[in-house]
């Protein structure tokens, strides 16, 4: 890209944070990767986040600890930041940057990728459909994951969202051709014992050697993250795009990744939007999560499942909520169901699948699929608030009626929503179970679902 | 004489630029040697702050900026209804052949095809005196749209000479030519207008013709006027684009112009899979034939996401100046607000609240103030409307926030999504507490003289029987059922009568999907009429028990979706079940 990239500068006019400032440039490129020399000989990566009038700011991603005034120098190396990728990176581990940590060579690359992506042209995108199964029966049935979406995991601290996670990956591997189906993994920010224990469930069920791991762990450089999940989407993009598979993303933990992102931000002092995160957060993320899709033409597919644990629990936190509205849906973990010990703890009121009403129905899963699954999310709903009011009035307060609805909140929890990690459920035990949560009710209370479909599966008397 | 200058600083989509003295503010630029498309947003000495519109990613100082000495504008002419375009009127399509699935830079197109032929009829002839305005002709642009040809704004009109007789001709033919002061000046089938300065029209209407849009909770509680202004905002999750889709498909308006202001990419691409397959319900026609889309998706460059806006509303403008009633559908105005603040942090100009610059307001103000039903300037007369509807993102659903407080300053119709509702599934979770209409009651004659004239009596009694069950079921929550006597149980029985019956709508479901003003009336009426009767009923002794379960219940309750719009006689006996059950129990007395 440059016609004289690889100047060695060595005027550092100033060093904050993860930033470096580099005097008497001549020849920089916005976004340019920069190679940094300390004086020791040691190399870092950074790139350019600003440059004009002589001076380039540069972003170091493994910290500045360590650099000096003198003796640091900066080369422009006169390209983007890029990944080599091929079909070899399949059953690699890497660290956040995209380099080997497995001891292994780098891959011999058939191609560099810009990590940064480009925008998918809306024209262009193929409209995702088709079902997932995952086995998990809250998923399937009520929050219906389809091939190309997006669709995060927000968590607390502590709760079971990592086993959820991997199980999703484990099962939704097993369905369909194995062969073109591929896991990418990135792990942001998290301990070494969570990352070990994705490795390790991919490893017992197989899928590690169709697998690709990048893992920036707490330890490591936080402004390493805001690459991470770009190398992990980069990979995903050419195993999907070009090779035709389909691929499942999972990104953990994105709050992580907003951190390090609001980092940079102070940095520079620029001004704040929400809690001190930069005004640009929403775009940032955007240009992460708009990743996921499916391209018309083409036979792969990137899914993205990104784990987020909401400061406090708090859903409106600017992390969750700006998620929220990029996203295609939402899984939530709720804290009061995983202190009941129910396993997957998921609290279906706050969840959603965006994208369900397409991936559902006749020819997919099953004709009354939509509806049977809308009449449970009313039930469920007026469960809580039947539990709500007994919580004041006592059960003997209640209605008949009303003790019907309690019921229900009870099957579901324990015979619908609860299942063990191992356990893969096909889509029509899931549906026989969501009929028998209706066939609890009266059927002058079942208004969602049409007679028809009620006439053929209601069990009730 | 344009501006060439050089850059000197390069961060995100700021550059800046010298030697621009001859730089005006709001021209548009090429930047770079990929020759991109930039704005001038500020002028200090020969120093111009250009916003870019495409990714600045590997650009660097000392590259050249040329100026193309014209605002930043859009191309107005048959071609457009259908397209996909970017925020800067750039055809997706197109650019997909130029760069593939994901979108290049640098790359130059036309916004309609220059070469494709319309079939010209001509209105004018030779000797008319014509003002700017006028109609000189018309093309069939689609199946659904009559294009007129008209005089641009910015021609000075004058003497109709050289007019083309009835025949194909492409968008660069000179249909004709007008004179005027000795000056010749061709007209052809497009012109080009400044997305930033509002059309020209003659006068102002009031707005009293209500928008139908198919979807109950809108038209028969919070209904919007054609050429009304109408604001949607909601925490994520909410329904936000669902409902806005819903507008966008059944709405009784001849264009509209959705655009996708960072948001989903998989959103545009639903309306593209979608709409050529759906029927408009009036004209059985494909709904693409009506539409036009503008999509700026989160993940494009930021800039051009502020310019969609304008991009979006000159068009409907433009097609409101034929005389059509036009619908502008944005979704998000927040992240368009965002993309104005990012750009004023770029400035480093001083922040208003949470970093909104302070001009937030009065551009929100600008943008809604450009609806309207207006007489179009110009022969023959033409009354045409622009209705918009904006989304708003609030930051963690919280309404205070700045771009939801601003908006609702600027415009009558309210809808509040609540997450609560959406919650417990029900969609569209329009609050009905919480919602208001700024029209109900210019519109209300409309309806007195097309539908019934008890709809507005109607639909308050309905409106004031949420508003009590409101009132109880505050003492319910404290007190449980049984506190309230029977009228009042009864209540909130209608209450949730009207809440599955009517509020909640599946725009998944064939039939539900859109339900025509004659079926929300009587839908309304037939629900209004179980609560007299049931009043009636409690009085002369029966249990409310067994009004509680009429067979009729679940049978009014499931109308929505069970009986279609062409299928009224079925919602007359529906009432006449009613009457008889009602009838046959009056009899059952309190027997302990």
């Amino acid at each position: 890209m440059t016609d004289k990239g690889g100047i060695q500068y060595s005027n550092i006019a100033e060093i904050k944070g993860p930033l470096v400032v580099v005097d008497d440039v001549d020849n920089a490129a916005f976004d340019e990767l920069v190679e940094i020399e300390t004086i020791e000989g040691e190399r870092r990566l950074g790139k350019v986040l600003e440059v004009g009038n002589g001076k380039a700011i540069v972003q170091v991603f493994e910290g500045t600890t360590g650099l000096s005034i003198s003796g640091t120098s900066a080369k422009f190396v006169g390209k983007v930041m890029e990944m080599p990728v091929s079909k070899d990176v399949l059953g690699r581990v890497f660290d956040g940057l995209g380099r080997p940590k497995d001891g292994l060579p780098d891959p011999i690359a058939d191609k560099f990728i810009d990590i940064n992506g480009e925008p998918m042209n809306p024209e262009q995108r193929e409209y995702p459909k088709d079902f997932i199964q995952t086995g998990v029966s809250v998923i399937d049935g009520l929050v219906t994951l389809v091939r190309g979406q997006k669709l995060p995991i927000f968590s607390g601290s502590g709760m079971s969202h990592n086993l959820l996670a991997a199980q999703i990956a484990r099962q939704a591997s097993v369905v369909g051709t194995n062969d073109d189906f591929a896991v990418v993994f990135a792990a942001i920010g998290v301990q070494y014992s969570e990352a070990e224990y994705f490795r390790k469930s991919l490893e017992e069920s197989g899928a590690l050697k169709r697998s690709v791991l990048f893992l920036n762990t707490a330890d490591d450089p936080a402004i390493e993250r805001i690459i991470t999940p770009r190398v992990a989407l980069t990979v995903a993009e050419y195993l999907a795009f070009d090779l035709g598979m389909h691929v499942l993303v999972i990104l953990t933990d994105m709050t992580n990744y907003a951190e390090a992102l609001r980092e940079i931000s102070a940095a520079r002092e620029e001004v704040p939007g929400r809690k001190g995160y930069p005004g640009y957060l929403y775009t940032d993320l955007s240009t992460i999560y708009e990743r996921a899709g499916k391209l018309n033409g083409r036979k792969g597919s990137v899914t993205q499942i990104p784990i987020l644990s909401m400061p406090s629990d708090d859903i409106t936190h600017p992390i969750p909520d700006l998620t929220g509205y990029i996203t295609e849906g939402q899984i939530v973990v709720g804290r009061d169901l995983f202190r009941q010990g129910v396993y997957p703890p998921i609290n279906i009121l706050m969840s959603l699948s965006r994208l369900m009403k397409d991936g559902i129905g006749e020819g997919s899963t099953r004709e009354d699929h939509a509806e049977v699954a809308n009449q449970v999310y009313d039930a469920y709903s007026r469960a809580q608030e039947v539990r709500a009011l007994a919580g004041i009035v006592g059960k003997a307060g209640l209605t008949e009626i009303d003790l019907k609805y309690m019921d229900v909140g009870d099957v579901f929890e324990k015979e619908f929503l609860t299942q063990a990690t191992d356990e893969n459920r096909t889509i029509e035990e899931t549906l026989a179970i969501l009929w028998k949560i209706v066939s609890k009710l009266p059927k002058n209370e079942i208004t969602k679902i049409k007679d028809k479909f009620v006439d053929k599966y209601y069990q009730g008397e | 004489m344009t501006a060439q200058g050089r850059i000197v600083w390069v961060s995100g989509p700021a550059v800046r630029a010298d030697g621009m003295a001859d730089a005006k503010m709001y021209e548009t630029v090429t930047v770079g040697n990929s020759k991109l498309v930039g704005e001038v947003i500020r002028l200090t000495g020969d120093v111009a702050f250009i916003q870019v519109y495409e990714s600045t990613s590997g650009l660097k100082p000392g590259e050249p900026v040329v100026g193309t000495g014209n605002p930043l504008s859009v191309l107005l002419g048959p071609g457009i209804i259908g397209q996909l375009y970017d925020g800067i009127q750039r055809p997706l399509r197109e650019l997909s052949k130029a760069s593939g699935s994901f979108i290049g830079k640098g790359i130059t197109t036309t916004p309609v095809d220059m070469v494709k032929t319309y079939h010209f009829v001509p209105v004018a002839s030779n000797g008319d005196d014509v003002l700017p305005g006028n109609v000189i002709g018309t093309v069939q642009e689609t199946d659904l749209i009559e294009h007129s040809i008209m005089v641009p704004p910015n021609h000075p009109g004058g003497k109709i000479s050289n007019i083309v007789s009835e025949g194909d001709y492409n968008l660069e033919t000179e249909l004709a030519t007008a004179e005027k002061d000795g000056q010749n000046v061709p007209l052809k089938m497009y012109h080009k207008w400044p997305v930033r300065k509002p059309r020209p029209y003659l006068k102002r209407y009031d707005a009293t013709v209500p928008l139908i849009t198919g979807q109950r909770v809108i038209d028969t509680f919070f209904p919007i006027a054609k050429g009304g202004t109408g604001s949607i905002p909601g925490a994520f999750g909410t329904g936000k684009t669902v409902t806005l889709h819903q507008i966008a498909k059944w709405a009784d308006s001849q264009v509209v112009v959705y655009i996708g202001c960072g948001e989903r990419g998989n959103e545009m691409t639903e309306v593209l899979v979608e709409f050529p397959h759906l029927k408009d319900p009036r004209s059985g026609k494909p709904l693409m034939d009506r539409t036009v889309l503008v999509a700026n998706t989160s993940n494009m460059p930021v800039a051009a996401r502020e310019a969609s806006i304008y991009t979006g509303v000159t068009i409907a403008e433009y097609y409101r100046d034929m005389g059509k009633d036009v619908v502008l559908v944005a979704d998000s105005t927040s992240r368009w607000a965002e993309a104005l603040r990012e750009m004023s942090g770029r400035l480093e100009e001083m922040p208003a609240e949470e970093g909104y610059p302070s001009y937030l307001a009065s551009r929100l103000a600008e943008f809604y103030e450009r609806a309207g039903r207006v007489r179009a300037s110009g022969s023959p007369d033409r009354d045409g409307s622009v209705t918009l509807i904006g989304a708003v993102s609030p930051s963690g659903g919280d309404f205070t926030e700045p771009v939801t407080t601003h908006t609702m300053r600027f415009i009558k119709t309210f809808w509040a999504l609540d997450a609560k509702l959406a919650y417990s599934r029900h969609y569209p979770s329009i609050n009905w507490m919480n919602s208001y209409s700024g029209y109900l009651a210019d519109i209300a004659k409309w309806w007195s003289e097309n539908i019934s004239e008890d709809w507005f009596a109607i639909r308050n009694e309905a409106y004031g029987i949420l508003q009590r069950e409101d009132t109880l079921k505050e003492i319910v929550k404290l007190l449980g059922p049984d506190a309230l006597p029977d009228e009042e149980k009864l209540i909130l029985e209608i209450a949730r009568m009207v809440k599955i019956g009517l509020l909640q709508q599946n725009s998944f479901d064939d039939v539900d999907t859109y339900c025509s003003a004659e079926k929300q009336f009587k839908l309304l009426k037939l629900i209004v009429d179980f609560y007299k009767l049931g009043q009636q009923s409690l009085k002369e002794g029966t249990q409310l028990s067994a009004i509680r379960e009429l067979p009729v219940v679940p049978s009014i309750l499931k109308a929505r979706m069970d009986i279609k719009d062409d299928e009224m006689p079925k919602l007359d006996k529906l009432e006449s079940d009613m009457k008889e059950q009602f009838k046959n129990i009056s009899g059952v007395k309190v027997t302990n």
